[in-house]
C-alpha cells in the first residue's frame, strides 16, 4: 500500500474534525462551570446559517465568521437566561434549544438555499506549504483549523493555570462555596454559556463557510451530539477532546477510504466504527475508577441559587 | 436588579398546576405576535395548533396514537433521571426493541396465533433492556459515562435497523425496495376504535403510567431512587446499592422504549422500515423533564407534545405556514413551560432586597 | 382608499359569489407529502417545482397544499389520512416509504385520488410514477466516460437500493461503450442526506484517483469540492452549475412538472384513471442540464445523439448482452432488459470491481 493517499487523507480529517473540536471545546468549558448544555446541535446550526447569510451578502468571511459566533451567542443567551436567572431544568431545557434553533433556521435559510460562494481559501504560505508531506499537513489548512487549535490551547491553559479557570472549576464543583466566598455563580456560568454558544456558533460556521459552503436545512447532520458525546469522552479536558474529534473524524474518513479500496464489509457496519471505537476507547481510559470520577464537575447539571 | 426571585419556604402546591397555565397563556401571546409578524391571522393560528388537530374523533385517536411512544418512554427515563441515570440512548433501545418484537413477527410471517402479539411485546421489552444493558455494563463494572455510551449505541442500533432493511430482512417480493413484509393480522395489535388507528398501545401505556407511580410512590425501590438521586452519600449510608439502582434504571428505561418501539411497529406501520422513530427517544427526554419526572406529569406532557406535532400537520394544510414554524413554536413553548417551573419554588419580588437578605447574598 | 377598495372587492365578491359558486365547489385541493424540507435543493425541492407548476398552469381551478420533513413512520399515515379527510382531491406522496400508508389511505378514501412516487403497489384510486433516471445516467456515462484522463469514476452511492445500483450499471455500460478501460469506484454513505459527509467521500474518491465525481445523494456539497479539486461532477435532481460551474459537467433533473400539470388536469376532467408512469427522456420527466462549455464538440453531440436516440426508441440503456459479475447472462443479446428486471436491479454488470453491501 503507497502512502500517497495518506496526506490527502489527513487532510480529509482535519476538515471533518474542526467542527467538532470547536462545538466540543466550548461546552468544555460550559460543563466545567457546572452547566449541562444539550443545546449543541442548535446553536451549531444557527451559526451556520448566519455565518452563511453574512458570507453570501457581503463577501467577507471574517464578518461571516463573527456572525456564526455572535448568532450561537445570543441563542446561548436564551438558554442561559432560563437555566442560570429562571432555574429551568438544563438537560430539557437544552433540547428546547436544538428544536428551537433547527426550526428557526430553516425560517432564516428559506431564501438561501441554492446560493454558495467560494468559500473560505486555504493558506497558502510560498515556501511553506509547497515542502513535500509536512507543507499540505501542517501549512495547508484555512485559517480556522489553526484557530480551533490555539482555541483548545488557550482553554486548556485558562481552565488550569488562571484564576479565571480556577473560578469556573470552582463554580462547576461546588457552587456553594464559590458563592460563599464572594463569587458570582450566575455571572461565572453565564460567561461560560455565551462561551459555549460562540464557539458552538463557530463550528457551525465552520460548516456553512469552509467545509461545505453551502446552506441547506439541518446542515449540521447530528454533529453536535457527536460534539456532546466528544465532552463526556474526553472527561472535560480540551486536549482530549480535540483528539476524540480527530479520533472520531479520523475513523469516519477512514471507512471511506476503506470502501474506496475495495474493503468488502456491508457500508452499515464501516459506518458503526466511529461509534463503537469512541465506546472501545472510553471504556479503556476510565476503567480506573478513582481517576475518572474526579473529573466529572460535581455540580454538572444542578441550577445554583443565591438564596443564603 | 429590580426583579428578583426569593425562595418559597416550602414548594407552591398551588403553583404546580397554576404555572403550565400561565406558561401557556404566555406562548399563545408570543406566538401571537410572532404569527402576526408572519403576516398569519394570529388567533386562526392558534386555533389551527390547539384546538383543529383534535376536533374529530380521528385526530383524538391520532392524538393517542402519537402520545403513547412518548409516554412510555418518558415514564422509563424519569425514573432514571431522578436517580442521576442519564440514559439518552432510548432512540436505540426502541429501535432495538421494534427489531426484536418485529423480528419475531417475521419468523412468524405464515403462522397464525393469538400468542404471537404478546410475545412480540415481550420480546420488545428484552431487546430495549438489553441494548440498555450494554452502556449499564459499561459503567458498573468499567466506570464509563452512560451519557457517552447509550448515545453511541443509538446510532450504532440506527445502522443495525438499516442494514437489517436493506439486508436480510427486506421483502423478497419487495422488488429489493428496504422494508420487511408487511405483518399479518395477528402480529398487529388490536384497534380500540374502528376506522382510526387506536390501539392496545395505549393502553399499555396507562398501564406503565401506574405502574411507574406506584413504583416511585410506593415501592422501596422508589424510595430508593429518589434518595440516590437527592444524596448519593446519604444513600451509600443508608446501604443503597447504587450499581444495583443505576441496572434496573437503565434496564426499566430500556425496557419501556423498546416496548414503545414493538407498539409502533406492530401498532401504527405494520411492517420493519427504515425509519422507525423521528425521534421519540430524544424528544421523550424533555417529555420526562416537563412532567416533572412524574408518571402523571409525564403523561400530559407527552399529550401536550404530540398536540404540537399534530398541530404542526394542520399548520402545514391548512395555513400553509412552513413546518420550520413548528419548530420555532414548539421551542418556545417549552422554553416558557420549563422557566414558569421557577414559580413553584420561588416567588417574584419586585424592587431591592431588604437589607438582611443582601447580608446573606 | 385602501377601505373603500376592499369593501368594493367585497361587494363583487358577494355578488360573483351566488354566481360561480359551482366553480368554486370545482376547485380542486391538491395535496403534497415530502419526505424531507423543500429547502433541500434536491428530491423535495423539485418535487415543490412540480407543485408550483401546477398553480400556474391552472390557476383558480386548484389549490395546493404541502407538508414537508414527512418522517416515513408512522406519521405517513397521518398525514396523509388528514389530507384526504380536509377535502383533498388528489394526493402526491412523493417518497417510496410512503407506500403502505398511501394505500391503507387509499383503501379508506375511495374517492380521493392518490398518486404515489416510486412504488409498486396501485389501487383504482392509487397510481405510481416514477422517473427513468437511469436515461440521464447513461448520457452521462458516454461524456464521463469521454471526460476522464484517470479513467476512474468515483461515485457516491446513498443506499444499495435497485434505483441506485440501476444508475450506477447504466453509466458504467456507457461509459464503457467510450472508454474501454474504465473503472469505477463506489463509496457508500448510508445516508441521502449529510453535505459534509458527501464532501468527505468525493475527497476520498479524487485522492484515489477518481477525476469525475457522481453522486446518488442530494446536496450539492460533491459538486463543490470537485470545483475545489479541479475535477469533474455530475449533479443530481436540480441543477447544481452555480455551486462549481468549472467542475459541473451536467445534472440530471427531476422534472415532475409535466406529469403533475397533467395529472392535475385528469382530475379536473374527469379522465383521471390509475396507471403506472415510469417515463423517462420523451415527456421531459428527466431532463439534461445544460452541458459545461468545457466539453468537447464532439462529446456534446454524442451525449445528445444519445439523449435522442433514447427518446425516440432507438437507443436502450440496458440492451443485451448484459452479464451481471458472476458472468451469468441477465440479458441475452438482441434483447432489452424488461422493467421488471430493471426495477428490482440488484447486482453490478460485468466490469465493476467490488460487490453491493448486502
Amino acid at each position: 500500500m503507497s502512502v500517497d493517499w495518506l496526506i490527502p487523507a489527513l487532510l480529509t480529517i482535519v476538515t471533518a474534525a474542526t467542527p467538532l473540536v470547536f462545538a466540543a471545546v466550548g461546552e468544555v468549558v460550559v460543563e466545567k462551570a457546572g452547566v449541562l448544555n444539550l443545546g449543541v446541535e442548535g446553536m451549531m446550526i444557527i451559526g451556520a446559517i448566519a455565518a452563511f447569510a453574512t458570507a453570501v451578502s457581503t463577501g467577507n468571511e471574517f464578518l461571516a465568521i463573527i456572525a456564526g459566533a455572535g448568532a450561537g451567542m445570543l441563542i446561548a443567551l436564551i438558554f442561559g437566561v432560563l437555566t442560570v436567572y429562571l432555574q429551568s431544568n438544563q438537560v430539557a431545557t437544552g433540547l428546547a434549544l436544538t428544536i428551537f434553533g433547527l426550526g428557526l433556521s430553516a425560517l432564516i435559510g428559506h431564501s438561501y438555499v441554492g446560493k454558495t460562494f467560494d468559500g473560505l481559501a486555504k493558506l497558502n504560505i510560498p515556501g511553506l506549504s509547497d515542502i513535500p508531506v509536512i507543507g499540505p499537513v501542517l501549512f495547508g489548512h484555512d485559517a480556522l483549523v489553526y484557530l480551533s487549535v490555539v482555541s483548545v490551547a488557550i482553554v486548556a491553559w485558562v481552565l488550569t493555570r488562571t484564576r479565571m479557570g480556577l473560578l469556573i472549576r470552582a463554580v462547576g464543583e461546588n457552587h456553594d462555596a464559590a458563592h460563599s466566598i464572594g463569587y458570582s455563580v450566575t455571572l461565572v456560568r453565564l460567561g461560560a454559556i455565551l462561551f459555549g454558544g460562540a464557539m458552538a456558533g463557530v463550528g457551525g460556521a465552520y460548516l456553512s463557510v469552509a467545509y461545505t459552503p453551502l446552506w441547506v436545512e439541518n446542515m449540521t447532520a447530528g454533529r453536535g451530539w457527536i460534539a456532546l458525546a466528544l465532552v463526556v469522552f474526553a472527561s472535560w479536558k480540551p486536549w482530549r477532546a480535540f483528539f476524540g474529534a480527530y479520533l472520531f473524524g479520523g475513523i469516519t474518513i477512514i471507512q471511506l477510504y476503506a470502501q474506496g479500496m475495495g474493503v468488502e464489509v456491508s457500508a452499515q457496519f464501516l459506518s458503526m466504527l466511529p461509534y463503537i471505537a469512541t465506546i472501545l476507547v472510553l471504556v479503556i481510559i476510565s476503567r480506573d475508577s478513582a481517576r475518572a470520577r474526579l473529573d466529572a464537575p460535581a455540580c454538572l447539571g444542578k441550577n445554583f441559587h443565591a438564596s443564603g | 436588579m429590580l426583579v428578583r426571585l426569593e425562595q418559597r419556604p416550602e414548594a407552591s402546591k398551588s403553583m404546580i398546576y397554576v404555572s403550565p397555565l400561565i406558561a401557556v397563556v404566555l406562548t399563545v401571546l408570543t406566538a401571537m405576535v410572532m404569527f402576526a409578524l408572519l403576516g398569519v391571522y394570529p388567533v386562526k393560528a392558534i386555533e389551527t395548533f390547539f384546538i383543529e388537530p383534535v376536533s374529530s374523533l380521528d385526530g383524538l385517536a391520532e392524538l393517542l396514537v402519537k402520545a403513547t411512544p412518548l409516554v412510555l418512554i418518558g415514564v422509563g427515563l424519569s425514573l432514571g433521571f431522578q436517580a442521576n441515570v442519564w440514559n439518552i440512548g432510548a432512540e436505540g433501545q426502541l429501535v432495538i426493541g421494534a427489531l426484536a418484537g418485529g423480528g419475531l413477527a417475521l419468523a412468524f410471517f405464515d403462522q397464525q396465533s393469538i400468542f404471537l402479539v404478546p410475545a412480540m411485546l415481550v420480546c420488545g421489552v428484552l431487546g430495549g433492556m438489553a441494548w440498555a444493558a450494554i452502556p449499564a455494563w459499561l459503567k458498573t463494572r468499567y466506570n464509563t459515562n452512560e451519557i457517552l455510551t447509550s448515545l453511541m449505541l443509538t446510532y450504532v442500533g440506527l445502522l443495525v435497523l438499516s442494514y437489517l432493511v436493506h439486508g436480510p430482512w427486506k421483502d423478497p417480493q419487495g422488488m429489493n425496495f428496504p422494508e420487511s413484509r408487511l405483518f399479518h393480522d395477528s402480529a398487529l395489535l388490536p384497534i380500540l376504535i374502528d376506522e382510526t388507528r387506536l390501539n392496545v398501545g395505549a393502553l399499555i401505556a396507562l398501564f406503565v403510567v401506574v405502574l411507574g407511580w406506584i413504583l416511585i410512590s410506593r415501592h422501596i425501590i422508589g424510595f430508593q431512587i429518589k434518595v440516590i438521586g437527592m444524596a448519593p452519600m446519604a444513600a451509600s449510608f443508608a446501604g443503597f446499592k447504587e450499581k444495583r439502582l443505576i441496572w434496573l434504571t437503565l434496564l426499566i428505561s430500556g425496557g419501556c422504549a423498546g416496548l414503545a418501539g414493538v407498539i409502533e411497529l406492530s401498532g401504527a406501520i405494520g411492517q420493519i422500515v427504515p425509519s422507525i422513530s423521528p425521534g421519540y427517544g430524544f424528544t421523550a427526554i424533555i417529555v420526562a423533564f416537563l412532567g416533572r419526572l412524574h408518571p402523571v406529569g409525564v403523561l400530559f406532557a407527552g399529550l401536550l407534545m404530540a398536540l404540537t406535532y399534530l398541530g404542526g400537520d394542520s399548520a402545514q394544510i391548512t395555513m400553509n405556514l412552513p413546518n420550520a414554524v413548528t419548530g420555532v413554536f414548539q421551542g418556545m413553548l417549552l422554553f416558557f413551560l420549563l422557566a414558569s417551573d421557577v414559580l413553584i419554588k420561588y416567588r417574584v419580588r419586585f424592587g431591592a432586597p431588604k437589607i438582611n437578605t443582601e447580608a446573606a447574598e | 382608499m385602501k377601505f373603500r377598495s376592499k369593501l368594493a372587492t367585497a361587494a363583487a365578491a358577494v355578488i360573483l359569489a351566488a354566481g360561480v359558486s359551482s366553480a368554486v365547489q370545482a376547485q380542486l385541493k391538491i395535496g403534497f407529502v415530502y419526505v424531507g424540507p423543500i429547502g433541500d435543493h434536491g428530491w423535495s425541492y423539485e418535487h415543490n417545482q412540480g407543485r408550483l407548476a401546477i398553480e400556474k398552469a391552472l390557476g383558480d381551478k386548484v389549490m395546493t397544499t404541502y407538508v414537508e420533513k414527512v418522517p416515513e413512520g408512522a406519521d405517513a399515515q397521518r398525514v396523509i389520512s388528514k389530507l384526504a379527510s380536509s377535502g383533498h382531491g388528489l394526493i402526491f406522496t412523493t417518497s417510496f416509504g410512503y407506500m403502505n400508508p398511501t394505500l391503507r389511505a387509499a383503501k379508506r378514501f375511495p374517492k380521493v385520488k392518490f398518486e404515489h412516487a416510486t412504488g409498486f403497489k396501485r389501487a383504482p384510486n392509487m397510481s405510481t410514477y416514477s422517473a427513468r433516471f437511469y436515461e440521464g445516467r447513461y448520457v452521462v456515462g458516454k461524456v464521463v466516460g469521454n471526460m476522464t484522463k484517470s479513467n476512474v469514476i468515483g461515485y457516491i452511492g446513498s443506499f444499495p437500493i435497485p434505483e441506485v445500483i440501476r444508475g450506477i450499471n447504466a453509466t458504467y455500460l456507457a461509459a464503457k461503450s467510450v472508454n474501454p478501460n474504465i473503472k469505477m469506484k463506489i463509496v457508500w454513505v448510508s445516508t441521502w442526506f449529510d453535505p459534509g459527509k458527501e464532501a468527505d467521500a468525493a475527497k476520498t474518491l479524487i485522492d484515489q484517483g477518481a477525476d469525475v465525481i457522481m453522486q446518488h445523494t442530494d446536496s450539492p456539497a460533491p459538486v463543490q469540492v470537485a470545483q475545489q479539486r479541479g475535477v469533474w461532477a455530475v449533479g443530481q435532481a436540480s441543477d447544481m452549475t452555480n455551486f462549481g460551474p468549472k467542475a459541473h459537467l451536467t445534472s440530471i433533473i427531476d422534472n415532475w412538472a409535466p406529469y403533475y400539470v397533467a395529472r392535475a388536469k385528469a382530475v379536473l376532467d374527469g379522465t383521471w384513471k390509475s396507471t403506472d408512469t415510469w417515463d423517462g427522456f420523451k415527456p421531459g420527466m428527466v431532463q439534461m442540464s445544460a452541458f459545461n462549455k468545457a466539453i468537447p464538440a464532439n462529446v456534446v453531440a454524442l451525449a445528445n445523439a444519445t439523449r435522442d436516440g433514447i427518446t425516440n426508441g432507438t437507443i436502450f440503456p440496458f440492451a443485451g448482452e448484459i452479464k451481471d459479475q458472476a458472468g451469468k447472462v441477465r440479458v441475452k443479446a438482441g434483447a432489452k432488459a424488461d422493467d421488471g428486471l430493471l426495477a428490482g436491479m440488484n447486482f453490478y454488470v460485468q466490469g465493476i470491481d467490488g460487490t453491493i453491501p448486502k
